[in-house]
């Protein structure tokens, strides 16, 4: 069986939508971003399925960016994270919401 | 292509681009200044002139006409020139503010005006964004220092909790918004805005709209429109006083004209006139009923702002030149308004639980202990309502007639209909400060709430402005000649 | 053949960490199990001829921010959080929402059969996924993201040290 593009964005497509259902689900924060990367990483795939599909290298370098902002959502993220847990000693993000509507 | 050649044209962009360049480089600066000499009385200048003169240089380019720099990466000139000049003046008024916002609540860190420069070089970059990658970069680089700026006062638990929200629900709309481009690239093999509009003239099918209404998610939730708006009330309550003004105004307005641009440049643009117009009557809907029940006056503001994206849809939904250029107008008066709003309410902010929360009862007479501070705030407010003749009844008047000229009468009239419902809640913060006593063992008694002539002065202005272009119509007639590029007349005739 | 195989091995693997690290209680089982679904896709990466991006993806995501996660995890001496009594109807929601997603994104790719340009050879591809290639336009057309993104993650190193710090400056 022939490998097509399709497969590749077909399994971005599921994994993009199990991180979706991750961060919906879990209450952890740090869980949660996990989730998000999963999301970012999967798009990654779809940009350079499609970039290489296409002879193109725009995709690659949107990829290559897409990765230093993983980096430095993880980094701020994780300060936070430790920040939050310093104060409340928890970091269930149903535990932590002071503000309500 | 020759690598000497791609450099020297980079040289060449560098001029074009130069207000990026000194905000950048102050900011790097800044960093280094702050490590050696921490808490230093200049830092706040550098940033300060930093921003002043990438405004001046934006300004006088307001009338240049439209170019492409960085290998058309950016826009320059006209509309992009309004947007930058918009978004450095912002900043540049929010750091007078803040200087004694935070020497009284006592957290005068030296990288918050860094970060709040690298802030802005993110909004110049998305505002004048030509390409979806550089849309991308310049979102991310603002978002991310948003983020920051909001966690970094740790005065109350509040801040970095509500930073934390901020965090995660935008870094789940990043991803969304990825997802669009990814589709987007893969429908028509590019990210550059105009091969994107050819691509997609040609054959325009599901994957392209699949990615473009994913775009729209991510830009929606970045200008905080309903259904994507939770993140704000808590942020803007949580965050810094000063800071929030900067982020509800200089990100809004960077984000929106990324969204115009798209719009503009980008998208085949029959079909969005409807889905725009839906979440415009949400957006004002939502932002103006909630705003009606809130006691705190943040939180209020809040809503309200939430409301003001809505009218900007508005403008948006219109589809047409008038359209864009009117929300471009509207965001220019609503950052002057929300500016002069939130200055205001730091200066009447005070260390302890009710200070900063600031809820209304506790602040009930204070028009008559600070009648400046009473005078000024009924300006802003009576603008934000869009009593005439102040510039908020202009901006509205440069949205919703569009509106009505596109065959969207009814959006106009529920536009109407919820700004007059929004002047009950605006009204009532002048009745709180000016009608009600002063209770009997008010909080805010022993607190003598000092006006700094910085302060002041930037107060004074955004009033002073406010009625100028509310009276005058050249503000106006400047932006009413954007985007009449021939590439809107294409489409529409 | 071989290509399929791998294609398949890969994925289901990948599909399975996902799945993993969703239902993990222990956060550090969560962050394993992505380490690996990375190291799958970085795989995928190659059967697609991507080897620069292949490489970063292992060193940056696999390598640095995984090692981040896993530090913080430990540093915080995380446990796994208590259940809760009562019914979640944020999980339905989360579920209904996330099911949704699925089946507009299978729906778009499902007909994006006759939208993708027509692939290219094999050379090209190897060619396109080069560092070489992708340094020339990094460095010339992309130069000004590149300096923005420079910007971004220092911004994001001194917040990130400022606010993680243990006493308000």
């Amino acid at each position: 069986m022939e490998i097509t593009l399709n497969w590749y964005l077909t399994l971005s497509a599921l994994l993009f939508s199990m991180g979706v259902i991750g961060f919906l689900f879990r209450r952890n924060a740090i869980v949660m971003l996990m989730c998000v990367e999963l999301m970012l990483n999967s798009v990654n795939l779809s940009l350079v399925a499609l970039s290489q599909s296409m002879g193109d290298t725009a995709g690659q370098i949107l990829v290559f960016f897409v990765m230093s902002v993983a980096a430095a959502e993880a980094a701020v993220g994780l300060a936070l994270v430790i920040a939050i847990f310093r104060d409340k000693l928890t970091i269930d993000v149903t535990q932590i919401n002071l503000f309500k509507y | 292509m020759d690598l000497s050649q791609a450099y020297s044209m980079m040289m060449t962009d560098l001029g074009a681009t130069l207000f990026l360049l000194i905000v950048a480089v102050s900011g790097l600066v800044l960093v280094v200044f702050d490590a050696f000499k921490p808490r230093h009385v200049a830092t706040p200048w550098i940033a300060g002139l930093a921003l002043s003169a990438g405004f001046v240089i934006e300004m006088m380019s307001i009338g240049a006409p439209e170019g492409l720099a960085w290998y058309d990466m950016m826009r320059t000139g006209g509309s992009a020139a309004f947007v930058n000049s918009l978004v450095l003046g912002s900043g540049a008024l929010s750091i007078i503010l803040t200087v004694p916002y935070l020497k009284k609540i006592g957290h005068n860190i030296g990288e918050v005006y860094a970060m709040i420069l690298f802030a802005t070089v993110g909004m110049l970059v998305l505002g004048a964004a030509n390409n979806l990658v550089t849309v991308f970069v310049g979102l991310e680089t603002m978002s991310i220092c948003l983020y920051i700026l909001t966690g970094f006062v740790r005065s109350e638990s509040g801040s970095t909790e509500s930073a934390l929200k901020y965090f995660l629900l935008g870094a789940f709309s990043t991803g969304f918004f990825l997802y669009g481009i990814a589709l987007i690239y893969g429908a028509t093999g590019s990210m550059e805005f105009g091969a994107i509009r050819i691509a997609a003239e040609q054959s325009a099918g599901v994957m392209f709209w699949g990615g473009v209404s994913l775009l729209l998610v991510g830009f929606l939730f970045k200008v905080s429109a309903a259904p994507f708006h939770m993140w704000t009330p808590d942020v803007y309550q949580g965050a810094p006083t000063t800071i929030t003004g900067f982020m509800s105004t200089a990100s809004k307005a960077a984000a929106f004209a990324a969204l115009v641009v798209v719009l503009w440049k980008a998208l085949p643009a029959e079909r969005w006139a409807d889905v725009l117009a839906v979440f415009a009557v949400i957006t004002m809907v939502i932002g103006n009923v909630i705003a009606l029940s809130q006691q705190n006056i943040k939180r209020m503001l809040a809503y309200s702002s939430i409301a003001h994206a809505g009218y900007v849809l508005v403008g948006l939904a219109s589809g047409s030149q008038a359209g864009y250029s009117g929300a471009l107008f509207y965001l220019m008066v609503y950052t002057i308004m929300n500016i002069g709003a939130f200055g205001v309410l730091a200066l009447l902010e005070w260390d302890g639980k009710e200070g900063s929360e600031q809820t209304l009862e506790s602040l009930a007479g204070v028009g008559y202990r600070k009648p400046f501070l009473g005078w000024t705030m009924a300006v802003f407010m009576f603008s934000l309502s869009g009593f005439p003749p102040l510039a908020g009844f202009l901006g509205k008047w440069a949205v919703f007639a569009p509106a009505i000229d596109a065959d969207l009468v009814w959006l106009a009239i529920i536009g109407v209909l919820t700004s007059a419902v929004s002047a009950y809640y605006y009204l009532r913060v002048l009745v709180v400060f000016f009608m009600k006593p002063e209770g009997e063992n008010s909080p805010m008694a022993e607190h003598s709430f000092d006006i700094p002539r910085s302060s002041a002065a930037v107060l004074i202005a955004c009033v002073v402005l406010l009625v100028v272009f509310g009276v005058t119509t050249f503000a106006l007639d400047v932006t009413s000649g954007f985007f009449a590029a021939d590439t809107v007349t294409q489409f529409l005739g | 053949m071989t290509a399929s195989i791998l294609f398949f091995v890969l994925a289901s693997v990948a599909i399975a960490a996902a799945l993993g690290m969703l239902i993990s209680r222990n956060p550090v089982n969560s962050a394993l199990w992505l380490i690996l679904n990375l190291f799958c896709v970085a795989g995928l990466y190659l059967t697609v001829n991507a080897e620069f991006i292949a490489v970063i993806q292992v060193l940056v995501y696999a390598g640095a921010i995984m090692v981040l996660f896993l530090f913080v995890i430990m540093l915080l001496n995380l446990s796994v959080l208590p259940d809760l009594k009562r019914i979640e109807w944020r999980r339905i929601i989360a579920f209904i929402m996330g099911m949704g997603l699925l089946a507009m994104l299978m729906f778009i790719v499902a007909n994006t059969l006759d939208m993708v340009p027509d692939p290219v050879t094999l050379q090209v591809a190897a060619e396109t996924g080069s560092a070489t290639s992708l340094a020339k336009v990094l460095f010339t057309q992309y130069a000004m993201p590149l300096e923005v993104i420079g910007i971004l993650l220092l911004a994001a190193t001194i917040g990130a040290v400022v606010i993680a710090k243990k006493k308000p400056v």
